[in-house]
């Protein structure tokens, strides 16, 4: 097998990094670091999408790099951050499994994300082919740190990670989306995590927790 | 086995003995600067061990063989170890005898030999100490070999040496599973050595020490040998480590004494900038609850398969 070159090279790193950071969010109990840990996500996207977009010359790859620069590791962190301040919600997030199952949950995860992605990415031409495994790989990992979670706050960093593995997946499996595309689902990220925020002083002033547990029942009777 | 061979695996040995209680003394030195302590003198360490070999040993009325013996045990293996591992030169005779796995094998017996001892004068403390070293010591072995494994996998060897060359040899490659093995190899280092996360190395506190309490029987040459076999353990680990992550600078058994004095000044450099980064990872990390420690090496462990998850996908 002949050395792949060292863009692949430093693609497969970042995506390993990803990966990586997506397993550290998932064993994190502290909502702060849980935020750091997303931005740190996001600069390494950008890193990548910018790697992708030198490799490949694509210039509307640029766009979304610095899109995500702007948007995933300053202002949404920056957003978030002042929420969590002013929810005051910084204490250790509780999970509903415990840390270490849920960390063999994520491995089983990772591997049924690569057992899919094999057969597609055999299929594919691209330079970053390999790396659609782990960006499905993300995705999961994100949608099941949602599911263990009970703070309203931790399940929008959930969701937001797992935009950033949709948007890996994204330029790993055909060099990105539309620009048009693109923006909008940028928009509306940072729309929702607006929007999310004020329900986050709605849910406190109702139940006076940020647990998500009270709002399975309609009505106290 | 050419006597020049030899006579370098006698002196890398040497060398490893010699340099591993200043390895401490560094990461002491680096963690009192990063407190904004006075730091201790380099050779403390040193001096400590000079200081227990004029003392008198004092022995508990029902020790047992096994308790005198279990020092030079432990010195033994370590050295041994040390033997196996390349710090200096890459094929010495005894590099070449014996694999990672044996290297594993080898630390378990020293483990084994110690908890014993532990219980062996029947305090509380001992027993206690022992009792949880073993919890570690089964959390943490698996996650060794799982990252002893991803370095097997891409080498295609279980030889230390090997892996080590054929890691060095350009061209630079990345392995994105080795970022993965590495992580959970610093962990397992902490976990194993007794340093901050799992086990506090400055502690007399009895209810949070785990090394310390299997140790409080030992006296005199006797502490002195098993505080030496436990700054060589760390040297290992730390050998360990360069072979597997940073394998540049290991002369081959018939290099040039010049090349030679060239790897052993890239071990004390490697050395030197590994104390500093232990001595930061101790600094900003609390040390866990005694419970929260099999949390830690299952993400060792876990971090270890992901590595080789990884390196099936990637093929690299």
């Amino acid at each position: 097998m002949p050395a792949p070159t060292l863009t692949a090279q430093l693609l497969n790193g970042f995506a390993a990094g990803l990966l990586l950071i997506s397993f550290s969010m998932l064993s994190q109990r502290r909502t702060r670091a849980l935020i750091t840990l997303f931005a740190w996500q996001g600069a390494i996207l950008f890193a990548s999408t910018s790697l992708v977009a030198y490799s490949a010359g694509l210039r509307h790859l640029w766009y979304s790099a610095a899109l995500t620069l702007v948007l995933k590791v300053f202002l949404l962190p920056f957003i978030l951050l002042r929420l969590v301040r002013r929810l005051e919600a910084q204490w250790d997030t509780e999970t509903l499994l415990n840390i270490p199952t849920t960390m063999l949950l994520g491995v089983g995860l990772v591997i049924f994300a690569f057992g899919l992605a094999q057969p597609i990415s055999a299929l594919a031409t691209t330079i970053t082919r390999n790396t659609l495994g782990i960006a499905l790989a993300i995705i999961l990992l994100a949608f099941l740190m949602m599911i263990t979670r009970r703070k309203a706050v931790t399940q929008v960093v959930g969701f937001l990670a797992m935009e950033n593995g949709l948007f890996f997946a994204a330029t790993s499996a055909t060099y990105g989306m539309p620009m048009v595309v693109e923006l909008g689902i940028a928009l509306d990220v940072l729309v929702g995590v607006l929007i999310l925020g004020i329900f986050f002083f709605q849910i406190r002033e109702q139940f006076e927790s940020l647990d998500l547990h009270h709002l399975e029942t309609l009505k106290e009777d | 086995m050419s006597s020049l061979g030899v006579a370098r695996q006698v002196g890398a040995v040497l060398l490893a003995i010699a340099l591993a209680p200043l390895f401490m003394g560094w990461i002491a030195q680096c963690r009192a600067w990063l407190q904004n302590r006075s730091a201790p003198p380099l050779f403390l360490p040193w001096r400590m061990l000079r200081k227990l070999f004029w003392k008198d040993a004092a022995l508990a009325e029902h020790a047992s063989a096994l308790f005198r013996a279990t020092p030079y045990v432990l010195f033994g293996t370590m050295v041994l170890a040390a033997a196996i591992i390349p710090s200096v030169v890459l094929d010495l005779p005894f590099v070449l005898v014996a694999d990672a796995i044996a290297l594993v094998g080898l630390f378990a017996t020293a483990r084994v030999f110690i908890a014993l001892a532990a219980m062996d004068i029947g305090t509380a403390f001992g027993t206690l100490g022992a009792r949880r070293e073993m919890m570690i010591g089964f959390l943490a072995e698996p996650a060794l070999l799982m990252v002893f494994f991803n370095a097997f996998l891409i080498s295609g060897s279980t030889a230390l040496p090997t892996i080590a060359a054929r890691l060095a040899a350009p061209p630079f490659v990345i392995y994105p599973s080795l970022a993965f093995a590495g992580i959970a190899f610093v962990m397992v280092l902490l976990a194993e050595n007794a340093r901050i996360p799992i086990d506090n190395p400055a502690t007399h506190l009895e209810l949070t020490m785990i090394h310390e309490a299997m140790v409080l029987e030992y006296s005199a040459r006797h502490l002195a040998l098993v505080e030496w076999a436990s700054a060589l353990k760390l040297f290992n680990y730390a050998c360990i480590g360069f072979a597997l992550f940073v394998p540049w600078g290991l002369a081959s058994q018939h290099a040039s004494p010049g090349t030679l004095l060239l790897a052993v000044v890239a071990l004390v450099l490697k050395l030197a900038l590994a104390g500093a980064a232990l001595a930061v990872v101790e600094t900003v990390s609390a040390k866990l609850r005694i419970f929260r420690a099999p949390e830690f090496l299952a993400m060792a462990f876990l971090l270890a398969v992901l590595g080789l998850l990884v390196h099936l996908l990637l093929g690299a």
